[in-house]
């Protein structure tokens, strides 16, 4: 294994690392508080082409893979992760048209979302069905050469912000999961509308929506993969999507890690900074230690992915590390602020905030467990 | 519209505890502090392209600095540049704002036509703000000093000149010379595309053989300055924090500012 950085991946990620400590770290506080969409960040992740990062050269991207991928993401997430999950969302939606799309939708969709004029997202969440993909209600019924989709989602991250929306519904319902099927949708297409906005805990400016479909028509050339095989294309992406939500989860506890390290180097009682004594010291030691494991975890998955092996099991084990490492991380980090941890002077009480997602989304831990249990009692 | 846009490496300010002076040869110690473009010359850069989006043409950058300045140069490829220069050559070491403005002179020459010449107001390391003018009367064209706007239309142009409590409108026949400040503009980051197809570009690299030069003119003898010291300021002394009661301290106070000769 090896992960050395080109002198490519280096000169990208330095670039990386100036405009995140430059522009997307000091909002990070005022949009969380503001709760509003941080529409410039995304113009300067469109402006510098990073939505491209994983897209091939022929479709208007920079052809560079997921661990590529995966390092920028990290140091977009640890500087403000509301931004980095609309960058990870977008993923979701070119992953599967890169994996299932036709040449013709490929050429459609692609170019906007690698130049980041359109953003992306990917709908399957229903009122009934998260965990549960079978129980997707939303239907699709066939009509003289279109599909009319039928039903609602919610909680779609970048719902209505974005412009392409891969969309998951059911063309047989009695069937369950064997009847779920894939299919592009436009923002603008008659019939599909956005519903309620979730208020949450964090990550406020983090557009999770409801998305209405009331008899919306749409081309035969839309459905993407072929019929009936839509839980493997959700599958698939969300296997991809686990290593952004892990990666996710990593930037903010590198966040919360790296303010209570410094901390506690200033803090002063009982006549000595605070990081001498090994009570927080040894709370130092394991959330670095838990950092370098999500981290090594996800580089993992991510540069199986690129080589095309398996990479689910990783995947999952990443996203279930990192994620649980966040919360005690950020748990942690405000244990060493002590009383202050838990004001809003200082952002760890956010990053507190906004790791529990990550135990959530993407499929929640438990259902990682799950994945990781078959697979491993599969193993010969 | 073709413009050139003269750039100077500068140290990073944001290294500036590590920026020392070597006390023997008064000169910055630049090993090991990382080289930034001069951040009013980035302005002038994305003003260049600016224009260039607008109104097409060509947009060639030219440093005159040691072989380490090619990185300033490809960073102004990688945001949109399409040709730089550096002019380097051991001859020049030592040239001070006048042999530094006639080699650029020089230089430009050598590139030919240009409508418009940009360069930042200053440079934030010797802040002089001599090497934009010095050039301008070197080529014996018009030069606009601190334009904090500037519009072309036709053959003219016209610009916004900041002043000390005003600003000034002046309108200049092309081809000529302008310096702006940070106002004009916010320079844009280099696309990654940007970034990996400059570093397939090529920075060419003339020396004084490539230049119609007189030699008596560059480097150390062609620099009438002289600079006799350089050092590094010594901190500010800490100031006195007076504790107790409010009356004796202000007693105490106004004992040590008579003692100073301030009361």
């Amino acid at each position: 294994m090896d992960f050395t950085l080109s002198d490519d991946q280096r000169m990208i990620l330095e670039l990386v690392d100036e405009v995140c400590e430059k522009e997307f770290a000091p909002k990070a506080d005022e949009i969380s508080e503001s709760g509003e969409f941080p529409s410039q960040n995304v113009k300067k992740l469109a402006e510098l082409d990073l939505f491209g990062i994983t897209v091939p050269r022929e479709y208007g991207g920079l052809g560079m893979g997921y661990l590529t991928w995966t390092l920028i993401a990290e140091k977009i997430s640890k500087a403000c992760a509301t931004t980095g999950l609309i960058f990870g969302a977008n993923l979701l939606c070119t992953y599967p048209l890169g994996k299932y799309g036709t040449e013709e939708q490929k050429r459609k969709f692609l170019p906007p979302l690698a130049s980041g004029q359109s953003l992306g997202a990917f709908a399957l969440t229903e009122p009934e069905a998260g965990s549960d993909a079978g129980n997707v209600q939303t239907t699709a019924r066939k009509e003289d050469g279109h599909f009319v989709l039928s039903g609602t989602k919610i909680f779609i991250t970048n719902g209505e912000v974005a412009d392409i929306y891969v969309v998951i519904a059911n063309i047989d319902k009695k069937s369950g999961a064997r009847g779920l099927t894939a299919f592009m949708v436009e923002k603008g297409t008659q019939g599909f509308s956005f519903g309620q906005h979730f208020s949450k805990m964090g990550l406020t400016a983090l557009p999770n929506v409801e998305l209405i479909f009331n008899d919306c028509r749409i081309p035969d050339s839309n459905l993407l993969f072929k019929e009936r095989r839509g839980f493997k294309v959700a599958m698939r992406t969300f296997a991809a999507g686990r290593i952004g939500v892990g990666i996710g989860a990593l930037g903010v506890a590198e966040a919360a890690f790296e303010k209570a390290r410094v901390y506690s180097r200033e803090r002063v009682q009982f006549g000595r900074t605070i990081s001498s004594f090994q009570a927080v010291q040894h709370m130092l030691a394991d959330m670095a230690t838990k950092i370098e494991a999500a981290r090594y975890l996800l580089y993992r998955a991510a540069w199986y992915l690129d080589r095309g092996e398996a990479f689910e099991k990783l995947a999952s084990m990443g996203k279930l590390y990192a994620s649980e490492a966040a919360m005690e991380i950020t748990t942690k980090a405000v244990q060493v602020f002590g009383g202050y941890g838990y004001t809003k002077d200082y952002p760890v009480e956010r990053y507190m905030r906004e790791a529990k997602l990550f135990e959530i989304i993407e499929g929640t831990s438990e259902i990682q467990r799950g994945i990781i249990a078959s697979l491993v009692l599969k193993e010969k | 519209m073709d413009i050139v846009v003269c750039i100077k490496q500068v140290p990073d300010t944001e290294e500036l505890p590590h920026i020392r002076v070597n006390p023997e040869t008064n000169t910055l110690v630049r090993e090991s502090v990382k080289g930034i473009i001069n951040p009013f010359d980035e302005n002038a850069i994305e003003e260049a392209l600016r224009l260039r989006e607008a109104k097409g043409g060509r947009v060639t950058v030219v440093s005159m600095g040691p072989p380490q300045a090619k990185e300033a140069l490809r960073k102004a490829l990688a945001m949109g540049a399409d040709q730089a220069i550096l002019i380097s050559d051991s001859s020049f070491a030592g040239s001070d704002t006048l042999a530094t403005s006639y080699t650029l002179a020089m230089g430009i020459r050598k590139i030919g036509k240009f409508d418009l010449l940009l360069l930042g107001k200053q440079a934030i390391d010797g802040d002089t703000a001599q090497v934009g003018p010095g050039l301008a009367e070197w080529l014996s064209i018009p030069q606009i000093t601190y334009a904090r706007k500037i519009e072309v239309n036709g053959n003219q142009i016209r610009a916004e000149r900041t002043l000390e409590d005003a600003f000034e409108m002046v309108e200049v026949t092309l081809p000529c010379l302008a310096t702006v400040t940070k106002e004009i503009n916010i320079p844009r980051y280099p696309s990654l595309k940007g970034l990996l197809s400059a570093k397939r570009k090529e920075v060419l690299v003339w020396g004084a053989d490539d230049l119609s030069l007189d030699r008596k003119r560059i480097g150390l003898e062609g620099s009438p300055t002289q600079v006799i010291k350089i050092f590094t300021p010594q901190p500010p002394p800490k100031g006195e924090i007076l504790t107790g009661e409010i009356p004796e301290v202000a007693d105490r106070l106004i004992e040590k500012l008579r003692e100073r000769k301030i009361l």
